[in-house]
């Protein structure tokens, strides 16, 4: 039955859900529970925005808070995924990914292709993206266009609390290496959540919203943007359908294709940077396969080529809103030869 | 060094395991040397003649819980592991019937069957895999010991220090093994490695270091066996500082400008195989001639191998988009 609970609770539910399914199931990372060693509470923190809250207890020995050296537990969940567990660990901040990524892109990423089919690597790696928190350069990154680029690697971007539920049991129980991205500016957004188990297949993009005029592609965060920008843009008849990719690979070509066929106009909406994202290869992917459908030019709302700025005035600024989605939206409907 | 003098008797069978396996690296790599300068064989080879010792000394000790994660130079940990032989040499020749259907090659040799968790292509790439193994060795209670082989290059990278740290805080079942031959490709780790010795560093991360004579593989052997030991009764792990030569270069076609006459002299002097063939017909423990009849066997196994490899099909188009799960 469907209640409202926040996206960390929807994380949080799933991981508990399939520890309690699956003993192999194991969580580490920074301060996951938080406090080892030191004289106060245990399970102080469950995590840095308190994801893992309450599993410690719930699950003895299965919650492991690491030191801060994330090439050595990465790469130990990557080891430990290959010899029977199924390990969740948190890469705190995706930010962090160039102390680690050796793990990640040359290990985990390799091993079934490398080993010729003999390895499985069902190992989750869950981090925290995006900008919002005013958490500046290195805490506030984008980065999964990079992690899409590497063959052998699940990319997943739930944007709703009931997408993050369904996405992370697929994601647990999947025996590739999954890259779980969580916006933490949606950790407290609500939304319908079934309470019993369910997997979302990857590689399904969602409709989120149909209609004629125009196709927004666009993911995470940015879900909620094109949707309000949607809204808008329905006030003065223009009738958008947003489509939520949830997993940037494997990516759903078709239901993509489909729309833009439908449409004839495409706005993809992506929070990474201008050049080699999301929005170019969704960009190209509609230039090569749908051309002919094409009645104007692809427009692409990004944040800047620039890091993420601190101030909440050049923040707000880099983060892309509705109004700039209106605008492009705009273009491609008012674009004439 | 350590001292070998009141080592525990091994039995026949074990010492003739034991040369078996020391003279199949050998052979192994002697050959690959040769078919290499042929020029049948492609890409990067890196060979570990000389350093058979380590691997067969640690190996030696390990059972099937157990799992290693190799470096570049991974031929010996491979054999020792007791990969098929045939598989690897058509792997290295890049054949569809390799151990890793030819995607692997020298450097990425794997068969997790066997413990093996490959050869590694990133230095230092190895530790933090087997702080996941003994992780899982240790949640599930298999009472399997990991161990990380890596060179004295890989000793100075950040994830090996990392690795040591994190399995002492999570007190795993893990050794880790520096096999110190002298040079990271032309650098030589007197140069590089800041400390005195590799095992020096043990210390700062609360476990036991050993320094080893790693062309003994008495001290080598009894070295390991105390470790893994220690690590299966959860005792948490260890620093082995293996100390020898490479007899080849880093990789083959290295022209070794860099180096002195050492091979000249460790094989002559030092040699592994022959320091053990020595020791164990002055015990009287084997003859020569057992030991002469296991050369035959290990010369006609390598022979076979090098000529299936050749004469095994190369993988084709259609196998180039499997074991992915996705195709663009």
């Amino acid at each position: 039955m469907a209640r409202t609970i926040t996206y960390r609770e929807a994380v949080n539910e799933a991981l508990a859900q399939e520890m309690e399914r699956d003993e192999s199931v194991i969580l580490m990372g920074e301060d996951n529970a938080g406090g080892a060693g030191s004289p106060g509470e245990d399970d102080a923190w469950g995590g840095v925005l308190g994801v893992t809250k309450g599993l410690y207890h719930k699950f003895p020995g299965r919650v492991l808070d690491t030191p801060i050296s994330e090439s050595a537990f990465i790469g130990a969940a990557i080891g430990a995924a290959t010899a029977g567990l199924r390990p969740v660990a948190e890469l705190m901040f995706v930010d962090f990914m160039g102390v680690c990524f050796d793990q990640i892109y040359n290990q985990a990423a390799k091993f079934r292709y490398m080993f010729g089919g003999k390895a499985v690597t069902p190992v989750v790696i869950r981090t925290m993206y995006g900008a919002g928190l005013r958490a500046a350069a290195q805490h506030s990154q984008c980065l999964y266009p990079l992690f899409t680029h590497i063959p052998g690697l699940k990319v997943v971007l739930p944007a709703t609390p009931y997408d993050a539920k369904g996405l992370m049991i697929q994601a647990i129980r999947d025996n590739d290496p999954v890259i779980f991205f969580e916006h933490k500016a949606l950790y407290d957004l609500a939304g319908p959540v079934p309470e019993e188990s369910y997997a979302l297949p990857f590689g399904e993009a969602n409709v989120v919203r149909e209609g004629g005029d125009v196709t927004i592609v666009t993911l995470g965060r940015m879900v909620h943007t094109s949707l309000e920008a949607a809204g808008q843009l329905a006030a003065d008849g223009v009738q958008c359908e947003v489509i939520d990719l949830r997993t940037t690979s494997p990516l759903d070509e078709d239901t993509v294709l489909e729309s833009v066929e439908g449409t004839g106009r495409l706005v993809v909406v992506d929070e990474s940077h201008p050049r080699c994202s999301i929005a170019t290869d969704i960009s190209a992917l509609v230039a090569r396969k749908a051309f002919g459908a094409l009645q104007a030019p692809i427009e692409m709302v990004t944040a800047p080529h620039t890091p993420v700025p601190f101030s909440s005035a050049l923040e707000d600024l880099y983060i892309p809103d509705a109004q700039r989605v209106v605008n492009a939206t705009k273009t491609v409907i008012g674009w004439t030869r | 060094m350590t001292d070998t003098a009141e080592r525990k008797a091994l039995t026949r069978e074990h010492l003739l395991d034991v040369y078996r396996t020391m003279r199949t690296i050998r052979e192994f790599e002697e050959r690959v040397h040769a078919e290499f300068a042929s020029g049948d064989i492609p890409g990067f080879v890196h060979l570990y003649a000389g350093e058979e010792a380590s691997a067969v000394g640690v190996c030696s000790n390990l059972d099937d819980r157990d799992t290693i994660a190799s470096t570049h130079r991974g031929h010996g940990h491979c054999i020792a592991r007791g990969v098929d032989v045939s598989e690897m040499m058509a792997e290295i020749y890049g054949r569809k019937t390799g151990s890793c259907h030819g995607k692997g090659g020298s450097m990425h040799i794997a068969d997790l069957s066997k413990g093996m968790l490959g050869a590694n292509g990133i230095v230092g790439g190895g530790p933090p895999l087997i702080c996941g193994t003994a992780l899982a060795a240790k949640i599930k209670g298999t009472g399997g010991v990991s161990v990380a082989f890596f060179g004295d290059g890989g000793s100075n990278q950040g994830t090996t220090l990392e690795s040591m740290n994190l399995a002492s805080v999570w007190n795993l079942p893990a050794v880790f093994v520096a096999e110190n031959n002298g040079y990271a490709e032309t650098t030589s780790s007197t140069w590089s490695v800041a400390s005195d010795n590799i095992a020096d560093r043990a210390a700062g991360f609360g476990m036991p270091g050993v320094i080893v004579d790693g062309f003994d593989f008495f001290a080598a052997h009894e070295a390991a066996s105390e470790a893994i030991a220690r690590a299966r009764e959860g005792g948490g792990p260890t620093l082995i500082e293996m100390k020898f030569t490479r007899y080849f270069g880093h990789f083959e076609g290295d022209q070794q400008t860099y180096r002195a006459d050492e091979v000249e002299h460790a094989r002559a002097e030092l040699d592994c195989l022959k320091r053990f063939a020595d020791r164990v017909t002055e015990t009287g423990e084997l003859t020569r001639a057992d030991l002469d009849a296991v050369d035959g066997e290990v010369a006609t196994l390598i022979d076979k191998a090098v000529d299936e490899a050749k004469a095994a099909p190369l993988p084709t188009e259609a196998d180039l988009l499997t074991d992915v799960y996705v195709r663009y």
